[in-house]
């Protein structure tokens, strides 16, 4: 029956499941509650419809009944809310580890690219049982990244990065839809999203054109803007060493500590004025305008690429003069 | 038949002069309310027909019946118009602008020039949304969300956005002008724990307009400034943010829906106890309730954000202040439900529509504990789930409450009965027409179809065919009403000055009353819903 007349969307990732036994309890809640008025206004009604000589009987009210049908929908409420909490907790939390696709977006267009190198459009391709979380931006309105199988919506902003991830759990193509309304071709901005077992995704991935990874690809960008003159590998540079400043906490000049995620390095290639680190001078030149989105995705996976240490080698706190920057790790 | 007698055995406001500029310098506030009820008429058939239009489109999976340019216009205008120019003033401009200054003991407002001025920014704010429709119209959706209104649209954003400032202001004017009429004109005797409970709804929703309507004036300047001069408020390339307009919008546009919902809960208060003929169940809690919603209203804007790229902390925040807004409205629906245990329920027009309200309201009500519920929201915002909802708060909720009103009080207000049997008619078509609409589009959002499409995959036909069907018989569920309410103001029979055996005090005086509402000024010496002592009428006229 579900099949000729669905109630929901297929269920393709691990927080499909969740949310759907949060809906189907609401939708119980909201059916015993609505039923219940209805009967009870149905019997009233009835009951004391008007008849002649019968007079309605004034009631004042009741306090008790007052702090009754109060106290028990907030106790029902809060129910509901932390239910709701954990789960968004759980969606909006990415796990470590998981895979990167970065998304920009565009009127009318999804474009995202794999940490593999990999570039697609409308369309994304993910193995089952792989944590994948999208690290997405717009070059110009407001989208937002739907896919109603997985249960997960993320707005995209221009201007900064935004996240979202998903663990899918069926293969299966399933529909991407823009959900924030974005102009003309609003409703034309939908693609799919393919979810394949683990060795048919290798074999697609392979199956790409060799183009390197993300990461390496940020590595040239790096060096063709002349960022490598100053971010050198050392402790003599004039801008701050990036190796291992992932995630890591970045002490200010103003005093302040923010962690170096991915908005910060964002921001730091953009708009450098905007956070000087401590004991560094404001002397790095404006890229905003200069770098298109994609080119910032790879400087961005490049600069996240410097906390992995070498292959083979034990971890290196720091580097030699004039040591090359490392691989990143491929995944 | 109906005879049709024209009897003006006294003067009332309708009588007292005649000639087109009687009524257009007038400052009695009944006659204003008459303007109001024409002009938010006209606009509620504008965007009725943009409705239509868009239900139309949605038949079909292609887009094929309009542009997808035309289409984005079409949900914007439709939007538009019946938020700002049709729901807002719909109860407030109308019904309480004639049963305020009655319903306490009053001749008027306590400003009635600015009430007349009132109107006239309505009406210039409606002049330039009409320009602007006419002449291209705009596509930003009706919230003008950045960057796509202030740098991407090409089309008449400012103009409507100047529309709408202006319309603030006139709403601003009759919030007010109620406050005041409200706290300095009640009659001797009539004291707050007396005052009717549409008097305290419509005292909540004014202290809203008072205090949520400038931010949207503010936020809507901000938008025509950074669209026209570049100032980068909103512009991320230039600094801004364009999260800052979503959180101003939303400051005013969610207690905004109170504005909606209030007024038709206060109506509803005083339907429920006349045809039940006993005094409403915990009067004080339900007058405290809407205090309690105008207040925490306030408090919970940025539930329409939780994919928006806020903090996880601040979603939990506003998750939880939402379920605390729904518990007021929860104890209004138990008391009315309440308030018909052992009554003498009768079942006149006006008491469809309440039940319909409370129906349709309770059904809004309880979807809005899915959409507060965070991870519920994640999927279904941005769908036609919200849809759905709103429409079930916004129409099924305050619309069902106007044409309650406008049954229950058109008697006084133009002194003729409407045909009972008509009227229970367009009740139920209404009632049917608007679930056969707006029910499949719950199922529709939870499927994943997301608002704002023009055109769809065709998965999703069905249910959005079930839609359409129903916009239709809504639709002539909506024109009836207005075809014999004009029909009764010939033909109807005449009113008695309290035909239903209503309390309340604009009962008391003739129907229609005379200019200045009382011969005498009211002295008030019972309480509110004093049913025990007023006699139910005797049979409700039936006219056939």
């Amino acid at each position: 029956m579900f099949d000729t007349f669905p109630l929901w969307p297929a269920r393709a990732s691990t927080t499909a499941g969740s949310v759907d036994a949060l809906y189907i309890f609401l939708v119980a809640l909201a059916a015993f509650m609505s039923v219940s008025i209805f009967i009870m206004i149905v019997v009233f009604a009835t009951r004391f419809r008007r008849r002649k000589g019968v007079q309605a009987e004034q009631i004042e009210g009741s306090t008790p009944l007052e702090l009754t049908w109060t106290v028990i929908p907030l106790g029902i409420f809060m129910v509901i809310f932390v239910w709701g909490a954990v789960i968004y907790f759980r969606e909006r939390t990415p796990p470590r580890g998981a895979t990167e696709v970065y998304v920009v977006a565009k009127q009318w267009m999804w474009k995202l690219q794999h940490e593999e190198g990999q570039r697609e459009i409308n369309e994304l391709h993910v193995p089952v049982g792989r944590d994948v979380k999208m690290i997405m931006t717009s070059q110009d309105v407001i989208h937002s990244f739907y896919v109603p199988a997985f249960r997960m919506k993320q707005d995209v902003l221009p201007g900064r990065y935004t996240t979202a991830w998903f663990r899918a759990t069926r293969p299966g193509t399933y529909h991407l839809f823009c959900a924030e309304y974005c102009g003309t071709m609003h409703s034309g901005m939908i693609g799919q999203v393919v979810v394949m077992e683990p060795a048919q995704y290798e074999a697609w991935l392979g199956g790409g054109a060799a183009m390197g990874s993300l990461a390496a690809n940020g590595e040239s960008i790096f060096q063709q803007l002349g960022c490598s003159t100053c971010h050198r590998f050392d402790t003599q540079g004039r801008g701050p060493n990036l190796a291992g400043l992932f995630g890591k906490p970045v002490q200010l000049e103003d005093g302040r500590t923010v962690v170096a995620d991915e908005n910060y390095i964002r921001e730091s290639i953009l708009s450098p004025a905007a956070k000087i680190v401590s004991g560094f001078k404001p002397i790095m030149p404006v890229f905003q305008g200069l770098v298109s989105e994609e080119q910032l995705s790879a400087l961005v996976a490049y600069i996240k690429s410097l906390n992995q240490p070498p292959a083979g080698a034990a971890a290196t706190p720091s580097l030699l003069p004039g040591t090359k920057p490392q691989q990143p790790k491929v995944q | 038949m109906a005879t049709a007698a024209i009897t003006a055995d006294r003067t009332n406001y309708l009588n007292q002069e005649y000639g087109i500029k009687s009524w257009l310098l007038t400052t009695d506030h009944k006659r204003i309310a008459l303007l109001y009820l024409l002009s938010i008429t006209f606009f509620f058939f504008i965007g009725g027909f943009f409705a239509l239009l868009i239900r139309l489109e949605l038949l079909t999976p292609a887009g094929d019946l309009v542009q997808s340019d035309t289409y984005n216009k079409l949900f914007t205008m439709h939007g538009q118009v019946m938020v700002f120019f049709f729901l807002i003033p719909s109860i407030p401009a109308v019904l309480g602008n004639f049963l305020v200054p009655l319903m306490i003991g009053a001749r008027d407002l306590a400003f009635p020039r600015i009430n007349l001025l009132s109107w006239y920014l309505y009406i210039i704010a409606g002049v330039m949304m009409l320009h602007c429709i006419l002449t291209g119209g705009v596509d930003t959706g009706w919230t003008f969300y950045t960057p796509f209104s202030t740098a991407f649209s090409n089309t008449k954003v400012i103009e409507a956005g100047l529309a709408i400032f202006v319309a603030g202001f006139s709403s601003i004017l009759t919030g007010l002008n109620f406050v005041v009429t409200i706290h300095r004109m009640r009659a001797p005797g009539m004291t707050w724990s007396r005052l009717p409970l549409f008097i305290w709804a419509h005292y909540a929703t004014s202290i809203i307009q008072l205090l949520g309507t400038p931010v949207l004036a503010v936020t809507l300047v901000l938008v025509v400034l950074e669209r026209a001069l570049h100032l980068g408020i909103f512009d991320p390339t230039r600094g801004g943010d364009p999260l800052l307009f979503q959180h101003l919008f939303w400051f005013y546009s969610h207690p905004a829906v109170y504005i909606m919902i209030l007024p038709s809960m206060g109506v509803v208060s005083e339907i429920v106890p006349c045809f039940c003929r006993k005094r409403i169940f915990g009067y004080k809690f339900v007058a405290m309730s809407s205090i309690g919603i105008a207040v925490f209203g306030f408090l919970v804007w940025a539930h329409h954000m939780f994919v928006a790229g806020i903090s996880l902390y601040s979603a939990l925040i506003f998750s939880i202040l939402s379920y605390m807004v729904a518990v007021p409205s929860a104890i209004k629906v138990f008391n009315w439900t309440a308030t018909m245990y052992k009554g003498s329920i009768s079942f006149a027009t006006p008491m469809l529509y309440a039940f319909g309200f409370i129906g349709l309201f309770t059904m809004g009500g309880l979807t809005g504990l899915f959409l507060a519920a965070l991870g519920i929201d994640v999927h279904v915002t941005d769908t036609y789930f919200v849809i759905a909802h709103f429409h079930y708060i916004m129409v099924g909720g305050a619309v069902m409450g106007y044409l309650g009103g406008m049954h229950f009080w058109w008697p006084k207000i133009s002194g003729r009965m409407y045909p009972e049997f008509w009227g229970k008619l367009a009740a139920m078509i209404v009632f049917i027409g608007f679930n056969l609409t707006f029910f499949p589009q719950f199922v529709l959002g939870y499927l994943g179809m997301p608002r704002r499409y023009w055109q769809y995959p065709p998965e999703f036909q069905v249910l959005n065919v079930l839609s359409t069907a129903g916009s239709t018989i809504l639709a002539v569920g909506y024109i009836l009403p207005m075809v014999y309410f004009l029909w009764s103001m010939r033909y109807g029979k005449i009113a008695e000055e309290n035909p239903w055996g209503a309390s309340g005090l604009e009962w008391m005086t003739s129907s229609p009353p005379p200019t200045f509402n009382f011969d005498h000024t009211p002295e008030v010496t019972w309480e509110a819903y004093n049913y025990e002592n007023i006699p139910a009428p005797e049979e409700v006229a039936v006219e056939r």
